[in-house]
């Protein structure tokens, strides 16, 4: 399972590397929706401003939206030529395409939520404290979405409206790593560990949970796919 | 999986729905799939039976019954609100059982996945008509049509959620793909509801937010006439959710039906049609 899941996260990795969609597209449209919170929001920053407090939810918000585009795109190169076909009949486990495909959108994600961080501390004016906090809560609730979205994304990878109904699907299941990602965030930020590491496990029991979701259910899905 | 997309599968679990005159089945069919005598007589009877349980309870909920000490004419709201409630847990259990029969092969077969399908699509009715009921009572009793109380949050999410499943039973496909795939769906729905409530549970707990009171909880006494109604006000949506899923159940087999037999007319009329064109 973990050598087929290598495999298709490398081969997931390397298309990213040569059509470069995550870094020419995806992360220009985070930094985008960013910058429109703040034009929606401002242009007060810094302690007390509305967009100081909301530091942790809009930057969750931006990379919610950020993981569909992600999801979708980890899809859309199934979609075309008769991929899904070929990875059908490839005989790797399902479960290692699965923890393949969700481990290379995670990587990306990781990398784009860096970036965001960088540009949300810079345009609202919020220092990046409880750095451990931080970083480990990211990694706990990008696994948990991206194992969602790529439940969700095989589901609708056969039909005509999966630009409309991943986001359907993958919202409602996100809103609880939603809601414990920004707690965990709004934590750290605040200096209280203490709230932060709570919301820390939740995290990572929600990434565990749906982590086990997808290996079991990945392989009738694409089944079907 | 023995399940194919043939009448003959669709018509096995045919008597389980019945039908009644609003639903007829195509013409040119024989009747071995429409439902017996007896079976249509019994749905009838239940649907009769569920609408005069629901004038019952308006009848009592709104002229009999005395209006709360405390909450006046509001209290009204109890004889609908919680029962509609109930009906959505009871749509929602339905359906995860239907889809975990579904799925699990010595069980597998059609009926599962249109039971499943129906007692969703009530369900989703059921929470739409909860959430509205729920507003019209908080917002006199807590000055706000909304709270963020983890109950409501989840049933929000519970309304997206099976709206998602209903959108994905609507992806095209063959009847077996189609159900498994809407089975899982219908399984993962089902199992992030408690994830959902626990963790708005704890959202707010640590929010520190004033707790909602919960408007029954102020009512130690309740009135004979009351309790009754709002016992009558369970059977009455539970009967209306029977008959609703029997007749969604039936119309689904009658869509296959028309599916299979639709394509089959077609390409007869098409043969008339260039009757003279040799094959």
């Amino acid at each position: 399972m973990w050598r087929d899941a290598l495999l298709v996260a490398g081969k997931d990795l390397r298309i990213e590397a040569r059509s470069k969609v995550a870094l020419g597209q995806v992360a220009p449209f985070a930094v985008v929706v960013l910058v429109l919170f703040g034009l929606a929001l401002g242009p007060a920053v810094g302690a007390g401003s509305v967009l100081f407090a909301a530091t942790a939810g809009l930057f969750w918000i931006t990379v919610l939206l950020a993981t569909v585009l992600a999801v979708q795109r980890s899809f859309a190169l199934e979609a075309v030529d008769g991929a899904s076909d070929g990875l059908r009949m490839s005989g790797l486990d399902p479960a290692g395409i699965f923890v393949g495909k969700a481990a290379a959108v995670t990587c990306e994600l990781l990398a784009l939520e860096v970036l965001l961080a960088g540009v949300a501390s810079l345009l609202f004016d919020r220092h990046l404290a409880g750095f451990a906090v931080l970083v480990a809560s990211s990694v706990a609730a990008t696994v948990g979405l991206v194992a969602i979205g790529t439940i969700y994304g095989v589901v609708s990878i056969g039909s005509h409206q999966r630009e409309t109904l991943l986001p359907l699907l993958f919202f409602p299941m996100a809103a609880p790593v939603l809601l414990a990602a920004t707690k965990a965030w709004d934590g750290a930020l605040a200096g209280a560990g203490r709230h932060g590491s709570g919301w820390l496990d939740v995290l990572a029991v929600f990434a565990v949970a749906y982590v086990a979701i997808g290996t079991v259910a990945f392989g009738p899905l694409l089944e079907d796919a | 999986m023995s399940l194919t997309s043939t009448p003959s599968v669709a018509d096995r679990s045919a008597p389980a729905a019945g039908a009644t005159g609003t639903t007829p089945g195509p013409p040119a069919r024989p009747p071995r799939s429409a439902p017996s005598a007896r079976a249509r007589v019994g749905v009838r009877l239940l649907g009769v039976a569920a609408l005069a349980a629901i004038v019952a309870d308006v009848v009592l909920g709104l002229w009999v019954t005395p209006p709360d000490e405390f909450m006046g004419n509001l209290v009204r709201l109890l004889y609908i609100h919680p029962a509609l409630a109930w009906v959505m847990y009871v749509a929602y259990g339905v359906s995860f059982l239907s889809s975990l029969l579904y799925l699990w092969r010595r069980t597998c077969a059609a009926r599962w996945d249109r039971l499943a399908g129906a007692s969703s699509e009530v369900g989703v009715v059921f929470t739409g008509l909860t959430l509205v009921t729920g507003s019209i009572w908080g917002r006199p009793t807590w000055g706000a049509w909304w709270t963020w109380d983890p109950l409501l949050t989840t049933t929000a999410l519970l309304f997206v959620l099976y709206l998602g499943y209903l959108a994905v039973r609507r992806i095209p496909g063959d009847a077996e793909t189609r159900g498994r795939r809407s089975a899982i769906a219908a399984l993962v729905a089902f199992v992030d509801v408690p994830i959902a409530y626990f963790s708005v549970l704890w959202w707010r707990s640590l929010h520190q937010t004033p707790t909602v009171d919960n408007p029954i909880n102020g009512k130690t006494a309740i009135h004979g006439s009351m309790a009754w109604t709002l016992l009558l006000s369970f059977v009455a949506f539970s009967l209306a959710y029977l008959w609703l899923v029997v007749h969604r159940c039936r119309l689904a087999v009658l869509a296959e039906r028309e599916e299979h037999e639709g394509l089959l007319l077609a390409i007869e009329q098409r043969h008339a049609e260039a009757g003279d064109v040799p094959r």
